[in-house]
């Protein structure tokens, strides 16, 4: 009786399961992408690019990341399912390069060509990397920041973590630039949110309480951005510049509002597309370059409307 | 069967009742577990390949060892939130014992199991002695040990390239060395002599007896003139070792501790628990039913990435299966009583 009810379970679940698009057509290139996650816009974005990509060339593209960017092992069981299937070449945007090691030489072993992304793999397997240059786009962020509190004064930092490539390069970029070019602007502190709302905001407030006269505030990704406006917001502190970076709905309209100076966006769609194409190339056995810059651009209220920027931004 | 009598004083012959109990929720869960499998071999040629096999093998053994130490816990009566921070705490440890200052394997090892048995310890005092509830107590212990983790490792993974047989721990292969048909990776093995250790001691030794007989009625445990709280904390400090032996197989597989996982962990480890029958009221459950479970879970996810359902779905299914399960064993125990 139960056994039965089990079965008819799994039947459900597998005719459910059926009209999600099992049946692929065999001579279609399979491609999946394991990212580093998958529920905030920016890798729905990421995801877009890469379906897009995949109507365009007629391949079939999968796209999975784990739940939050800690989950290393939970990233290395998806790595290992999609080697199960066999594919034509696989996107990675590694957690940690040194943990997934083992599992690239094995598609490597298999002649599966691997396509970094994102932050990338510390390695010689990738065929490319397609990546921001994030370095670059915070030291532009940094100058901006500059030219908006007009070269002096106390600025924050809100980061999403100091172990990743992008935190840590984001963090980097934006330090090292005011540095070398702004002596007169003193970063007063660096806080790490996890790219949590919430967790940033609560940052954002103690520095303001720390620091009464701050400047500037460089959110450096999507979470820490937002949780930085709600900061400033629920304090009531006024004449404080806001730098985001990323794009997603709340920020945009930030920015339209004047809340927000301007922020930083990568090209995430395009970071997708690039992924899948530069993967059916290495399929082809085309050559690549090194690294594929799917490049950055400054927005702010005056050019958020502009074509070029809104191919780019995300909701 | 009911929960009536497992809970009533009068059940003074009690283990024959939770054989039969134990034996047909295994067997649900086992033939649950088979028709996945059959369910996913049909769906897909690539799913009933040896190296897929040995892939969900390798995702269960971290999950497993968790969980296994979460049902000591939890046929006491009590819950355990730490398991998941516990294990990267100890994987921290054997992160500062071999990689900062250098020290032999053995003694990496032996200090994520002893730093895992002591944290079990404090948490077992703080419910048995303080008298805090599981619930809070190991929710703060949770806590305390993610942030232990973040600042002892600098919030940077350590990685073990100074001892390269660490990775071998859970990667290696002692039985594909003999067997080279059968390459079943350390981490699965230690899982499954875990297990059977474990299996024994709840069903052969006194602390196994007392662990089901806290969790059906402590206070006749405790009037019956027996050391419950002392118990209660050796139950506590022996899942917490386990946690220490989870720490080395994750530390090992992903040749790092990273100190910002953790978290969510035992929400899983609940969950295979769960699945494989062991009730959350205590006093009756099973280490061979939480390994049906942990493979319940880890097969279901890998065999809905390897049909490509989308990652919204897979997370639905999962849901769906776990309340099914539990639903299940309700419908079952209630037709028996």
């Amino acid at each position: 009786m139960l056994n039965r009810r089990t079965l008819l379970g799994a039947a459900g679940a597998g005719a459910l399961l059926a009209t999600t698009g099992i049946a692929r057509a065999q001579d279609k290139l399979y491609i999946p992408l394991i990212s580093k996650g998958f529920q905030h816009q920016f890798w729905q974005a990421v995801k877009a690019g890469a379906d897009k990509a995949a109507t365009e060339f007629g391949v079939d593209v999968t796209f999975e990341g784990p739940d939050t960017e800690a989950q290393v092992d939970k990233q290395m069981d998806m790595l290992a399912a999609a080697l199960a299937k066999k594919p034509a070449a696989i996107g990675f945007a590694a957690l940690d390069s040194q943990a997934a090691i083992p599992l690239l030489k094995q598609a490597q072993e298999a002649g599966i060509p691997i396509i970094a992304f994102d932050s990338g793999v510390d390695s010689d397997i990738p065929a490319t990397t397609v990546t921001t240059d994030n370095l670059a786009a915070a030291a532009f962020a940094a100058d901006k920041m500059a030219e908006l509190i007009g070269g002096a004064g106390k600025v924050a930092l809100v980061v999403h973590d100091q172990t990743s490539r992008t935190g840590i390069d984001r963090r980097d970029g934006f330090v090292n630039r005011v540095k070398e070019a702004y002596p007169n602007i003193e970063i007063v502190d660096i806080q790490y949110g996890a790219g949590d709302q919430l967790q940033s905001t609560e940052i954002t407030k103690a520095i303001l309480t720390a620091h009464p006269d701050l400047k500037g505030f460089f959110g450096a990704n999507e979470g820490s951005a937002i949780g930085v406006l709600n900061g400033v917001k629920e304090t009531g502190a006024t004449g404080i510049t806001v730098i985001g970076y990323d794009s997603g709905k709340l920020q945009k309209d930030a920015i339209r509002s004047g809340e927000m100076a301007g922020a930083i966006t990568q090209n995430p769609v395009g970071i997708g597309y690039e992924t899948v194409k530069a993967a059916i190339a290495a399929v082809k056995g085309e050559k690549l370059p090194p690294k594929i810059d799917s490049g950055f651009a400054w927005y702010d209220k005056t050019n958020i409307d502009a074509p070029e920027i809104v191919a780019v931004l995300y909701d | 069967m009911t929960l009536a009598p497992t809970s009533s004083p009068a059940k003074s012959a009690p283990a024959k009742g939770l054989l039969a109990s134990g034996a047909q929720q295994k067997i649900l869960a086992f033939a649950s577990l088979i028709v996945l499998l059959v369910f996913f071999s049909l769906a897909s040629p690539n799913f009933l390949q040896t190296a897929n096999i040995l892939a969900i093998l390798q995702a269960t053994s971290v999950n497993g060892v968790l969980a296994v130490a979460a049902t000591l816990v939890i046929i006491t009566g009590g819950i355990d939130l730490s398991v998941g921070t516990l294990m990267t705490f100890t994987a921290v440890i054997a992160g500062v014992v071999l990689t900062y200052w250098g020290m032999a394997l053995p003694f990496g090892i032996a200090a994520a199991i002893i730093v895992g048995g002591c944290s079990g310890f404090i948490s077992g005092t703080l419910i048995a002695r303080m008298k805090i509830p599981p619930f809070i107590a190991t929710l703060g212990m949770m806590l305390i040990l993610k942030g232990l983790s973040l600042v002892i490792s600098g919030t940077k993974p350590i990685y073990f390239n100074d001892t390269p047989s660490f990775p071998l721990l859970s990667t290696g292969s002692l039985i594909g060395a003999v067997i080279p048909s059968v390459p079943l990776p350390n981490g699965v093995l230690i899982l499954f002599i875990l297990a059977t250790t474990i299996s024994w001691v709840l069903n052969r030794t006194t602390l196994g007896r007392y662990c089901f007989a806290l969790g059906s009625n402590e206070e006749a445990v405790r009037l019956s003139g027996v050391n419950a709280d002392g118990w209660k904390v050796a139950i506590y400090a022996l899942a917490g070792s386990i946690c220490g032996i989870a720490g080395l197989l994750i530390a090992s597989r992903l040749n790092s501790a990273q100190p910002a996982l953790g978290l969510g962990y035992e929400l899983d480890a609940i969950a295979a628990v769960v699945i494989g029958g062991t009730s959350l009221a205590g006093g009756r459950g099973s280490v061979l039913g939480t390994i049906i479970g942990a493979l319940i879970m880890s097969v279901l996810l890998n065999g809905l990435r390897i049909m490509s359902v989308a990652q919204e779905w897979q997370t639905v299914v999962t849901g769906l299966i776990i309340i099914l399960a539990v639903y299940a064993d309700m419908l079952r125990r209630r037709r028996a009583g």
